[in-house]
């Protein structure tokens, strides 16, 4: 399972990619394999909306699971990706690039201090598998 | 391009059946809200009766072969059930007619009420709930009542087992109840010291099953009933296995305060392709009064009529109505036409034969099949569908395989607790012939894993159709039939 | 019988199992509770039960005796012979839900159809495999609203004229819970516009019947207009053959539509089982409760269906699931299925029409004895209210004695309306019916 070096991730999966003063959030190589085939998402966030860190800004679902998507960090949504809605596969094939879901412009970066590593998230996914 | 479905049939002109004119005088329809056009297939009946006969033949049934789907009950469904319920003064009966009028169907309701609480050991019973599903929504909603009542509302904690059904979690979270999973021990029980734990002053209720999910009787049950009344929580029992009971035991009598039964599970009534079902919900003495109204109620009078007098009332706290009328009222008929076939001989040999035939399908399958739980099974039990060996083959590939020897599948996944889960339902009407061809099938779908498995994950082969793209399904929503080129209005 | 097992099978299963008797398999169920008396009557033959249950069946009068004018959300129509010798066949009846398709293309292509044929009545664009009934549905319905809006808004605006006893069972599903129901206390002769000054910013839905509990259609354009501005769903739950003549919800632009599809081909049977219908706009397609058949394709490229969109449901959601749902009334939607096909667009508007007919002719003839009034004002579909003379309890208590069974009491439900009757008048009621039910009305008031 593909965990990216420079990224910071949460208990529940997602990746947070840190862009001067964004964050822009996705979720990870493991919980798209757990997910399997993507057949949809829905965001439940607007462009300009507050969002508080663990506030759920997503829904994503597979043949056989359904799971809500956590928001990182807060701040501000300043960008959604409307192309993911269309083609919700992309989150299969490439969970780290194309398949970046929301910006967020952070009100408290500090925030990221709390997330994991990719040294972290790589033993919390070996210990869930054995 | 989809099936041929009944409005690519359709023919402009063609009737399926005819009315007689009408015989009073005309009253002019109004313009205004008349619909425009009425998008529906015109069809002779028979090219109607050829279409649903031919799609019948696609379907499995109890009535075609074994169908060991575990926590579901496929038993054989009697055909007198069907006679009884086609009888003209149960079929041809208006639910609001004068009670004096239907004291028959009266009369069958509440003794259907007396013997099922008879069954179960309890106090009192409801029909109303139509489901198991929406039996539980009537006990919970019974549990959230009962602690409003007694001043306690901030009980607002249901415990689950981790091996429940969904529709548990389901139903505690529609009532507003926050659900909390409890833990299994290693021999499949619920972990006491776990339930302990969470035993506080928020607790409302537990809802156990028993046997398990696992198939298997909780041995510490009467514990488990005493750590949650000290609590002061109640007991809701989930019904769905009942048919290891039938004549064994009394949920009522072992803590239970609150219990569905599944008509269409434990009584033998069809299933229908999924329904009707019916959830009956039986009360200890202390919720009586919050039962659903209307119940059926005898008046036994000393003015030296033979008969007693049925009518309806709505007990006192009553959680009040949870569906139109009074419940799938031909359900009722077969269920009470299956008590009465068997009367409590014949039931208690249901539960002795169900479990019989599980323990000795058991005993043929678990040397090649891991068996998670190794104990004396009642009437299911829970296999794993992998081997180490074999990485690629998974249960559903066992399952899609076994549609090639002419059964259906057990459940899959299911409990989540099992991984690869294969829970296995025999029941007590299938034959010891029946059940050994079952498991020379399962024998050699496990030889079959190791030594070709591309013959599993191809499966099946034998049926109608092959491996059905789900993925496909939900991306390409299409949830409708096309109308045909010539439809016009 | 039921249980095949000879006493050499029992032996050499118990030996395989390595147990000396059936009994020693309970040895988990603590000893005191194992094995308890059953206090029910012994077993009987088929014979003899079959004997008993013709005795209980006799002790009802059914409406081949008597006459039947009681309708308030069950309804006597005729059932083709077709529709009975599909749903008993043991490849429909008894089959498990279709979760493994490729054994099960019967049913699923069924409630394909089934679907189709509730989107085409009620112009809807998704439909579920069915709901347990009318009330369920109804109740289904408000939640899916709630869950629509993500719990947000708290409120729900219901007509008086929704059957009252899919009102009651809202209030039970929602009971104990921050979420109000308004607007069943206005006045029973309200029209849906005054519903409107009661919708606000907190409104999950608006639910309406369609024809009301009263037998009246209205016209729903404004109220689907005010609702939708204040940002609520629209519900409207329909007696499905009105469907057949009046306009669809989905002409209003409603936004769900729930329901009893009893009067499709479904027998009386003293109130179930019967046939809930829930049906929704494309968009909302994930908030709707209960299965979805849609069609896919197999490993072959060859068409079939599959339960679709299940991510919804309650044994993958559990605990977050809106609904706890896992059945549906699968022989009954096959039957409706097959009234429908059988009837096709011209039947099932000449029996619908049928209706209306008898129906405005016996409101005429009864409005037309003194002293009887009638009290729905408008269209109505097949159902009517009249005001009487006397107490409608009295009344019926007289028409049974002349061996007619009278409409339903509407005191019962809208205190001070003991004096008016909602009669049910459907193609199954003749002319002769409806002339010796005036006749009879007359005598008994005058008489």
């Amino acid at each position: 399972m593909k965990v990216e070096a420079e990224y910071k991730y949460t208990q529940n999966d997602e990746w947070v990619r840190v862009e001067g003063n964004l964050a822009v959030i996705g979720i990870s190589d493991f919980a798209q394999d757990q997910l399997s085939d993507i057949v949809f998402l829905e965001y439940l966030v607007s462009k300009d909306d507050e969002v508080a860190k663990g506030d759920e800004f997503g829904t994503i679902e597979s043949v056989k699971a359904a799971s809500d998507i956590y928001c990182p960090v807060s701040g501000v949504v300043v960008e959604l990706n409307e192309e993911l809605l269309d083609a919700p596969e992309t989150v299969n094939s490439d969970p780290y690039g194309e398949a970046w879901m929301i910006k967020v412009e952070m009100s408290d970066p500090d925030e990221l201090d709390d997330l994991l590593d990719a040294a972290a998230y790589s033993k919390k996914i070996e210990e869930s598998e054995s | 391009m989809g099936k041929k479905t009944i409005y690519d049939k359709s023919v402009p002109g063609r009737r399926g059946i005819r009315f007689p004119k009408p015989e009073v005088p005309e009253t002019p329809l109004p313009d205004a809200l008349l619909r425009a056009d009425l998008p529906l297939p015109e069809v002779s009946e028979n090219e109607v009766i050829r279409h649903f006969t031919k799609l019948s033949q696609l379907n499995h049934g109890v009535d075609i072969g074994f169908y060991p789907l575990g926590s579901c009950t496929m038993k054989y469904n009697p055909k007198v059930n069907e006679a009884a319920a086609r009888l003209h003064g149960f079929s041809q009966i208006h639910p609001l007619q004068p009670e004096e009028t239907v004291q028959g169907a009266l009369h069958l309701m509440y003794q259907l009420q007396e013997h099922l609480a008879e069954i179960g050991g309890f106090a009192g019973v409801t029909l109303q709930p139509a489901a198991g599903a929406h039996g539980e929504l009537t006990g919970i909603l019974m549990v959230k009542k009962y602690h409003e009542v007694n001043g306690e509302p901030h009980r607002n904690k249901i415990l689950v087992p981790d091996s429940a059904h969904g529709t548990n979690p389901a139903t505690s979270a529609m009532s507003g109840f926050i659900v909390k999973e409890i833990p299994s021990d290693e021999r499949g029980n619920v972990d006491l010291e776990a339930l302990k734990a969470e035993c506080d002053e928020t607790l409302a209720g537990f809802m156990l099953t028993n046997p398990n999910t696992l198939g298997l009787f909780d041995e510490n049950v009467c514990d488990i009933a005493a750590i949650v009344h000290q609590a002061g929580g109640l007991m809701y029992g989930d019904g769905a296995n009942m048919n290891a009971l039938l004549g064994i035991a009394k949920p009522g009598e072992f803590g239970v305060d609150i219990m569905h039964y599944n008509l269409h599970k434990t009584f033998s009534t069809p299933h229908g392709g999924g329904g009707p079902g019916s959830g009956p919900v039986g009360v200890v003495e202390k919720l009586v009064d919050f039962l659903p109204g209307p119940v059926v109620v005898m008046e036994q009078d000393d003015s030296g009529f033979d008969f007693p007098y049925y009518y309806f009332a709505t007990p006192k706290h009553s959680i009040g109505r949870m569906k139109s009328f009074h419940g799938q009222f031909g359900v009722m008929v077969r269920a009470y036409t299956y008590i009465l076939m068997h009367g409590p001989d014949g039931l208690r040999e249901v539960g002795e034969l169900a479990v019989l035939n599980a323990n000795y399908l058991m005993h043929k399958l678990k040397g090649v099949y891991r068996l998670p739980y190794d104990r004396v099974c009642m009437h299911e039990f829970v296999l794993e569908g992998r081997w180490p060996e074999v990485e690629d083959i998974h249960a559903l590939d066992i399952s899609k395989r076994l549609m090639d020897f002419g059964f259906h599948p057990p459940t899959n996944y299911f409990p989540l607790i099992v991984r690869e889960a294969l829970m296995i339902e025999p029941t007590e009407t299938e034959t010891k012939e029946t059940l050994d061809a079952f498991a020379d099938a399962m024998l050699q779908i496990a030889e079959e894993a190791k030594t070709n498995p591309d013959l599993l994950h191809s499966a099946p082969h034998n049926t109608p159709i092959g491996r059905l793209d789900e993925v496909h399904a939900a991306k390409n929503l299409i949830l409708c039939c096309g109308l045909p080129d010539s439809y016009s209005d | 019988m039921f249980h095949p097992h000879t006493q050499s099978d029992r032996d050499e299963m118990l030996g395989l199992v390595g147990a000396k008797s059936i009994e020693e398999l309970f040895e988990a169920v603590p000893a005191e509770f194992r094995f308890p008396e059953l206090n029910l009557p012994p077993q009987l033959t088929e014979m003899e039960v079959m004997d008993l249950l013709q005795d209980l069946s006799a002790g009802n009068e059914t409406h081949r005796d008597l006459p039947m004018f009681l309708g308030a959300g069950a309804y006597h129509h005729f059932i083709p012979a077709a529709v009975d010798a599909i749903i008993s066949r043991g490849e429909f009846l008894t089959a498990y839900t279709p979760y493994q398709p490729e054994i099960s293309q019967g049913t699923l292509q069924a409630v394909f159809e089934f679907q189709s044929h509730v989107i085409n009545l009620t112009g809807m664009d998704v439909s579920n495999a069915s709901h347990y009934d009318g009330a369920t549905a109804a109740a289904e319905a408000v939640n899916m609203a709630r869950t629509v809006s993500r719990n947000k808004r708290k409120k729900a605006v219901i007509s008086p004229g929704l059957h009252p006893h899919y009102r009651e069972t809202i209030n039970t599903y929602n009971q104990g819970d921050d979420f109000t129901i308004v607007g069943e206390d206005l006045a029973p002769d309200s029209t849906p516009e005054d519903l409107i000054a009661l919708i606000d910013e907190d409104t999950a839905v608006v639910l309406v019947a369609y024809p009301d509990f009263f037998g009246r259609v209205y016209d729903l354009t404004e109220l689907a207009e005010k609702t939708h501005q204040a940002g609520a769903l629209l519900a409207v739950s329909v007696n499905p053959l009105a469907l057949a003549l009046f306009k669809s919800p989905g002409d209003f632009d409603a936004d769900i539509v729930c329901g009893e599809g009893q009067p499709l081909g479904i027998p009386l049977s003293y109130g179930g089982p019967y046939l809930g219908l829930l049906a929704t706009k494309d968009k909302y397609v994930r908030s709707i409760a209960g299965r979805l058949v849609g069609e896919t394709i197999d490993v072959n490229g060859e068409p079939g269906y599959v339960l679709t969109l299940s991510t919804r449901e309650q044994h993958i959601k559990r605990g977050r699931a809106s609904s706890n749902i896992c059945s549906n009334q699968g022989l009954m939607a096959l039957a409706a299925t097959v009234y429908i096909s059988l009837l096709g667009k011209d039947g099932l508007r000449e029996v619908a029409n049928l209706n209306y007919q008898n129906a405005h002719y016996a409101a005429r003839k009864i409005s037309g004895i003194d002293g009887f009034e009638l009290w729905t004002d408008g269209l109505f579909f097949n159902e009517f209210a009249v005001r009487c003379p006397l107490p409608v309890a009295e009344l019926n208590e007289r028409l049974l004695d002349a061996g007619i069974i009278g409409g339903y009491e509407l005191g019962q439900n809208y205190p001070g309306m003991e004096d008016t009757m909602l009669v049910a008048v459907t193609e199954m009621n003749r002319k002769e019916d409806i002339d010796y039910l005036v006749e009879v009305l007359k005598e008994v008031a005058h008489g």
